[in-house]
């Protein structure tokens, strides 16, 4: 059973690294317009280049 | 399938969870930048998002520009160079309708504030639940002494945090209602996390056997999510109503020294002069100076038909100006017109209406002594049978009151009401009160407003096939040159060339002049032209030397109104026609739509009083209009609905908004709300039902944490589950 001295903080680790990305999602303003970010995916005007 | 999926089936309701671009954007706009909004109603897809910002970003002056699709807005970051009618004229020029924003009214920071919170709460909660199931798996399947301890050690560490940090909006309301002497549904709530953290946190210092550090953090999850759904769905509401409310900015011209100067609104004062353009709204009550025109009462009178006005005639607020510019001396401005006390005496009918108690309120009010008073006798019983084990009986009660935690009951109601409301919009409907679905579900009379709300308000012309093709032509020619809607509607329905009319000019008041082939010709008001005024809507043409022709005129019939009309009658609904305008263009109407109750000419107060005379006889009414006139009979009704074109007074006293033109939806609106209704109540069923087994077990002592967590996640699922049965 000794395993579970870091198998309980990789799992723990890696729960808090989700939680941690929901925060920034969060924070980002990424929630504020999910409707057109689907559609901005269709458009082709970075099609040749990266968006700057 | 839980509240994450659900989320992502809803369209845009949602999607006013987070507009807070605007705050965030203004806080930090850099300096000699000025940012402004415009709400854009037709975009919908990735072209509209391309071609706008592409045409917005190539101007000099404009540094940012960033479409928002769900709340159909755009947001503009330029050099302060630029003004918002510059933007709207260039908008306008890459094929879209744009209107200003009032940002001051638009500040729903608070609103966001709050969803923003909860969902953080909410996602805090998450990864605690899933990190303690982990753990609380290895105790349920076995694990025993030290393992066992450190497992419920290392729970208690992220539970104990979580609970404290993600509970707070029910230990907060649940303080508020115990200090006001009630006991609300956070009261048991509350009670239930901090007892079983506490009990759960003694029993693992000793070395126990059941720990409920699982079912304290999965019970805050669901009932965040049912709160946040709640949230969710009312901050939709209100900040499309704010939206709705902005889209009228209201501006004046000003006259001081004889400049013209343009001011907003609330800035007028009494004594000052005005000026009103043609197709321009009245801003205030007054007595018209110089000028003759015609006004359009229809908003505030429910008349069709515009009326005369000239020096020393009243001018109310709401009304519009039709043909010639009014110079006007305000008597009354801001809240003081007679629009803004009828919005007041709005504010009180509302009231006395907010006192509806919602079906989660009676369910609550009904359920939370009853939990009380078992999880605290089944205390007192087993202290009596275990001859004093304080810490058996404790255990025994928090199990009880864990069990019987009102979280499929903080669910049931939200979820339906999401998925209903989410239907409604996707209809063209805008829930604006959260208990508008559970009035509207019990709807068995409809009353109706005619003008605005069963007619568009705009006239059509019915004889055009009687009119030789001269006639038409000369009076097509004539009403081009006017913005009465008589003509407007005239020039629109006429397909025959128009003929060369010279020397056009308007006579406020009367109508259009000019010559064709040296002959005066006159489309306009039948006195003017010498004709005698009959019943119906007209307006006459009158050739130098031969007999005058009228052109008739009827109001459109809104889309859809024959098929709700229909619809209504099948569903068993009584309809009744109320309008203030002449029986004969009342009569009229109904007779086309099947109406056999009407009434014409019909005063504010009257309609208001026949809806109370309804309601008073045990009837369920609804109603629908989009005046003044029908704005004390909104409030006074059961549940309201008006166009989104109503007056504002209008659209603030109804429940429902209709977006569209369309107003079919209404009868699924009653459709949709029945169901509703019934499956807010099977969910009540449901999570009552779990109770029903798992209670009596927990109250002999046989619960354990795992009994507990599956009773409470199935209990949820399945509710929230029948509400997406919703269809």
């Amino acid at each position: 059973m000794d395993v579970l001295v870091y198998l309980i903080p990789v799992s723990l680790g890696l729960g808090l690294l989700g939680l941690l990305a929901f925060l920034w999602t969060l924070r980002s303003g990424q929630y504020e317009d999910p409707k057109g970010d689907a559609n901005r995916i269709l458009r082709d005007d970075y099609d040749d280049k990266p968006a700057p | 399938m839980s509240a994450v999926d659900y989320e992502g089936g809803m369209a845009c309701p949602g999607c006013a969870v987070v507009p807070s671009l605007v705050d965030r954007a203004n806080g930090h706009a850099g300096s000699g930048s000025e940012e402004l909004q415009l709400a854009m109603p037709g975009v919908h897809c990735a072209t509209c998002i391309s071609t706008v910002e592409r045409g917005l970003l190539s101007l000099s002056g404009v540094s940012d520009a960033r479409v928002n699709l769900t709340l159909r807005r755009v947001r503009v970051r330029h050099d302060g160079a630029r003004t918002v009618e510059d933007l709207i004229g260039i908008i306008k020029g890459l094929g879209y309708e744009a209107l200003p924003l009032d940002m001051v009214v638009l500040s729903g920071t608070e609103n966001d504030r709050v969803s923003r919170d909860l969902l953080m709460r909410l996602g805090v909660a998450f990864f605690s639940m899933m990190n303690i199931m982990l753990l609380s798996v290895a105790v349920w399947s076995g694990a025993a002494d030290s393992t066992r301890d450190l497992f419920h050690y290392l729970s208690a560490a992220i539970a104990l945090p979580t609970v404290i940090f993600a509970g707070q909006p029910f230990f907060r309301s649940a303080w508020a209602s115990l200090r006001a002497g009630r006991l609300g549904m956070d009261v048991p709530i509350s009670l239930a996390l901090i007892l079983a953290s506490s009990i759960s946190l003694y029993e693992t210092m000793n070395g126990g056997h059941h720990a409920y550090f699982d079912a304290a953090v999965m019970l805050t999850f669901f009932l965040l999510g049912g709160r946040y759904l709640d949230h969710r769905t009312r901050a939709a509401a209100r900040s499309a109503a704010q939206e709705l409310a902005a889209l009228e900015v209201p501006r004046a011209i000003r006259l001081r020294d004889g400049v013209e100067e343009i001011v907003s609104a609330s800035a007028l004062g009494v004594g000052d002069t005005v000026v009103i353009r043609p197709g321009g709204r009245v801003p205030v009550d007054g007595i018209v100076q110089s000028g003759a025109s015609e006004i359009d009462r229809s908003l505030l009178t429910g008349e069709t038909l515009p009326v005369a006005a000239g020096p020393q005639s009243m001018v109310c607020a709401g009304e519009v100006n039709l043909t010639g510019p009014l110079t006007v001396q305000v008597i009354a401005a801001g809240r003081d017109t007679s629009l803004a006390r009828m919005a007041d005496l709005v504010a009180v009918a509302e009231e006395a209406r907010n006192r509806y108690t919602s079906l989660a309120d009676r369910a609550a009010r009904a359920y939370s002594p009853l939990v009380h008073i078992l999880s605290f006798s089944a205390f007192g019983v087993w202290m009596w049978i275990t001859g004093g084990d304080v810490r058996f009986a404790i255990n025994i009660s928090a199990a009880v009151l864990i069990i019987t935690c009102p979280c499929a009951l903080g669910l049931a109601v939200p979820a339906v009401v999401t998925a209903a409301s989410g239907k409604l919009f996707r209809a063209g409907l805008l829930i604006k009160s959260g208990t508008a679905l559970e009035r509207l579900a019990t709807v068995d009379t409809v009353v109706f407003d005619k003008t605005g709300t069963l007619t568009l308000g705009v006239p059509e012309a019915t004889n055009l096939g009687t009119l030789d093709a001269v006639a038409q032509g000369v009076a097509r020619a004539l009403a081009l040159g006017s913005a009465h809607p008589l003509a407007q509607a005239l020039a629109a329905a006429i397909v025959v060339q128009p003929l060369d009319v010279s020397d056009i000019r308007e006579v406020p008041g009367h109508g259009i002049e000019g010559h064709w082939d040296g002959l005066r010709v006159r489309l306009g008001r039948a006195a003017w032209v010498g004709a005698e005024a009959g019943e119906t809507t007209a307006t006459w043409l009158s050739v130098e030397g031969q007999a005058p022709v009228a052109f008739t005129f009827a109001d459109r019939i809104r889309p859809g109104a024959e098929t709700l009309i229909a619809s209504l009658r099948e569903q068993g609904i009584a309809v009744h026609l109320l309008s203030g305008d002449v029986p004969g263009a009342v009569g009229n109407l109904a007779g086309r739509l099947g109406i056999s109750d009407w009434r014409a000419e019909v005063l504010p107060e009257e309609k208001a009083s026949f809806v109370k005379a309804l309601r008073d006889g045990g009837r369920h009414v609804l109603m629908v209009g989009d005046g003044l006139n029908d704005t004390a009979a909104l409030a006074a009704a059961s549940v309201s609905i008006s166009p989104a074109t109503a007056l504002d007074a209008a659209r603030v006293a109804s429940d429902i908004v209709l977006v569209g033109q369309d107003i079919a939806p209404v009868a699924e609106a009653l459709r949709v709300s029945r169901k509703a209704v019934r499956r807010i109540k099977e969910n009540f069923v449901i999570s009552f039902g779990y109770n029903l087994v798992a209670v009596p077990l927990a109250l002999v002592g046989l619960a354990t944490p795992l009994l507990a967590a599956a009773a409470m996640s199935v209990s949820s699922i399945t509710v929230t589950l029948n509400a997406m049965r919703l269809k």
